[in-house]
């Protein structure tokens, strides 16, 4: 009963849509590369066919747009082709971005919710520090980062932390944002509820506020999530490092690896589609511990 | 020390509340004493400030003028005594909750044993005729449930004194016929104090020893009628009787002479 539905309503429509960027992606490689393949036949002598010109813009080993098969298979042999410890395997850059995109996301979250906190309880920290939380977001993090390793290498925190930390400067906000207004969802009548039982800030914060805002609470760590990996990524560039999905992709520009460059970028879109699918999920048991109303799916 | 023999004392109290528009007068010069065991209702049309009394009850609103006492002190020191219960017009039950859980809430705060808690969630859901819904959470309930799970909250305090604010206004008659009957036998079980907000004659006039006519425009009392129905559980076809129908009428009339058709 469900199988079926669930392969017309879910299966087809994403299919579709793949099938009609892969075309789309073919097609343009075809006229990006085009200028390339004419001047390797005019350099060799050669006279292509149009197919063989066709086939060729496909095979590049340097083409402006690589075609989608040429960035599956370097995507597959730089993760399973590869043993994981080895400098060109994506895996390895993949985890050396994760953890520091991890870190700095806990780091957020932690730092997200206490402002929220003291914002949702002090009005001096609501009108001295929301401008300024805002005025942080406003400043183009690509400009701040190099600044930011540059100062903490010179006082001695090098490696995980200063890339954990430009996740940090990103994921904080979302989390503030939703949580003042989470901490100060709940309605007049409940809030009315705890003050006829004489209960303190602490038991209105434990009982009340901080069980309401836990939909919120899931809806900015979807964002903080995506934007902690954005975070981790740029914290390479500037550097220079070595090891992560942003060296991979410095270093691809520099030797004008542009298969090396579009596999570490599906590297990291894929992986930021499972860290949002992994807190999706823990939203969904959650959601189930305190007992909300199962959604229910339209037909 | 004279001990009060009221519940509730109230002295030419009155209620202004500052907004954008100038002054509003919610509540002037109220005189009324409530009675230990009454069950007093509070009618009018909206405006009239019978909320708002209630809430100035419950020191959810601070009066301007005037004096109250709630089970012979202000009515601050009853609230943080918990000295009443309180129910709102909606049922107010935290949706994170299980109905035994919500009902253990107001003990929690009070720092009472699991142990005791769970006596008093049993007792109090069985009062309300909610034994075998513990489990269940609010969204699982009816309306008329979820207002009969949010007294049982109310009395799991055990309070003296009931505040109860249109509890049954959102809920069709049927249902509402049915809770009224309840709540009467629950009063006469439990002998509390009950203070109660409507806007329906029947309702007031099945329910109460007291019925509290009010107007608005300053909210004031126009008339206290005192019923003399039977005191304790009444049978639902009172409502037909000629007694019923003579205490309905001059409820009636009372809200007519108080301009409460106005507009």
């Amino acid at each position: 009963m469900t199988q079926p539905s669930f392969f017309r309503h879910s299966v087809v429509p994403v299919l579709t849509v793949i099938a009609v960027i892969v075309a789309f992606w073919y097609v343009a490689a075809l006229f990006m590369n085009h200028s390339t393949v004419v001047a390797e036949a005019q350099l060799k002598g050669l006279a292509f066919t149009p197919s063989a010109t066709w086939y060729r813009s496909w095979a590049l080993d340097k083409p402006l747009l690589p075609a989608p098969h040429q960035v599956i298979a370097e995507l597959w042999k730089s993760t399973a082709g590869l043993s994981v410890t080895s400098k060109r395997s994506l895996v390895y850059h993949g985890w050396v971005t994760l953890s520091a995109t991890l870190l700095g996301f806990l780091l957020g979250t932690l730092l997200g919710i206490l402002l929220a906190i003291g914002i949702v309880h002090q009005k001096v920290m609501d009108k001295s520090l929301m401008p300024w939380i805002i005025a942080s977001q406003t400043v183009p993090i690509l400009a701040v980062a190099p600044m930011l390793i540059v100062v903490l290498n010179a006082i001695g925190i090098s490696g995980l932390l200063p890339k954990a930390l430009i996740s940090t400067y990103l994921s904080f906000f979302p989390v503030v944002v939703g949580m003042v207004k989470g901490l100060r969802s709940p309605e007049t009548i409940h809030l009315d509820l705890m003050r006829t039982y004489n209960a303190d800030d602490l038991q209105v914060f434990t009982k009340l506020r901080w069980p309401a805002s836990v939909p919120y609470l899931f809806a900015s760590l979807k964002v903080g999530i995506a934007i902690s990996l954005i975070g981790a990524i740029v914290g390479e560039l500037p550097t220079g490092a070595a090891a992560g999905l942003g060296a991979r992709l410095l270093s691809g520009s520099y030797y004008g690896q542009t298969i090396q460059i579009w596999a570490a970028l599906f590297a990291a879109a894929f992986l930021a589609g499972i860290l949002v699918l992994v807190v999706g999920w823990s939203e969904s048991l959650v959601m189930r511990l305190m007992g909300a109303r199962p959604e229910r799916r339209a037909a | 020390m004279p001990a009060s023999m009221n519940v509730i004392d109230i002295e030419a109290l009155s209620l202004t509340f500052e907004t954008g528009d100038g002054p509003v007068q919610a509540l002037s010069n109220i005189d009324l004493k409530i009675a230990k065991g009454d069950f007093v209702s509070f009618i009018g049309p909206s405006g009239c400030g019978k909320t708002t009394l209630l809430r100035v009850i419950a020191d959810l609103e601070q009066p301007t003028g005037g004096s109250i006492s709630v089970n012979g002190t202000t009515p601050e020191l009853a609230r943080l005594d918990r000295a009443y219960g309180y129910v709102f017009q909606a049922p107010a039950l935290y949706p994170w909750r299980t109905i035994a859980r919500n009902v253990a809430l107001p003990l929690e705060i009070m720092g009472l044993t699991r142990a005791q808690q769970d006596e008093r969630i049993a007792r109090n859901l069985a009062l309300v005729n909610l034994t075998g819904f513990e489990k269940k959470y609010p969204w699982q309930l009816s309306g008329g449930m979820q207002q009969r799970a949010s007294i049982a909250r109310a009395l799991a305090v055990e309070p003296d004194l009931l505040l109860m604010d249109e509890p049954f206004g959102a809920l069709d008659e049927i249902v509402r016929d049915h809770l009224n009957e309840q709540l009467l036998q629950l009063w006469a079980k439990t002998k509390k104090t009950v203070v109660f907000v409507t806007h329906s004659i029947p309702e007031a006039v099945y329910l109460s020893t007291k019925i509290v006519v009010m107007s608005p425009r300053p909210g004031r009392i126009h008339d206290i009628v005192e019923s003399d129905l039977p005191r304790g559980p009444r049978p639902l076809d009172i409502r037909e009787t000629p007694e019923f129908l003579k205490l309905a009428q001059r409820v009636r009339d009372g809200l007519r002479a108080g301009h409460s058709y106005d507009d």
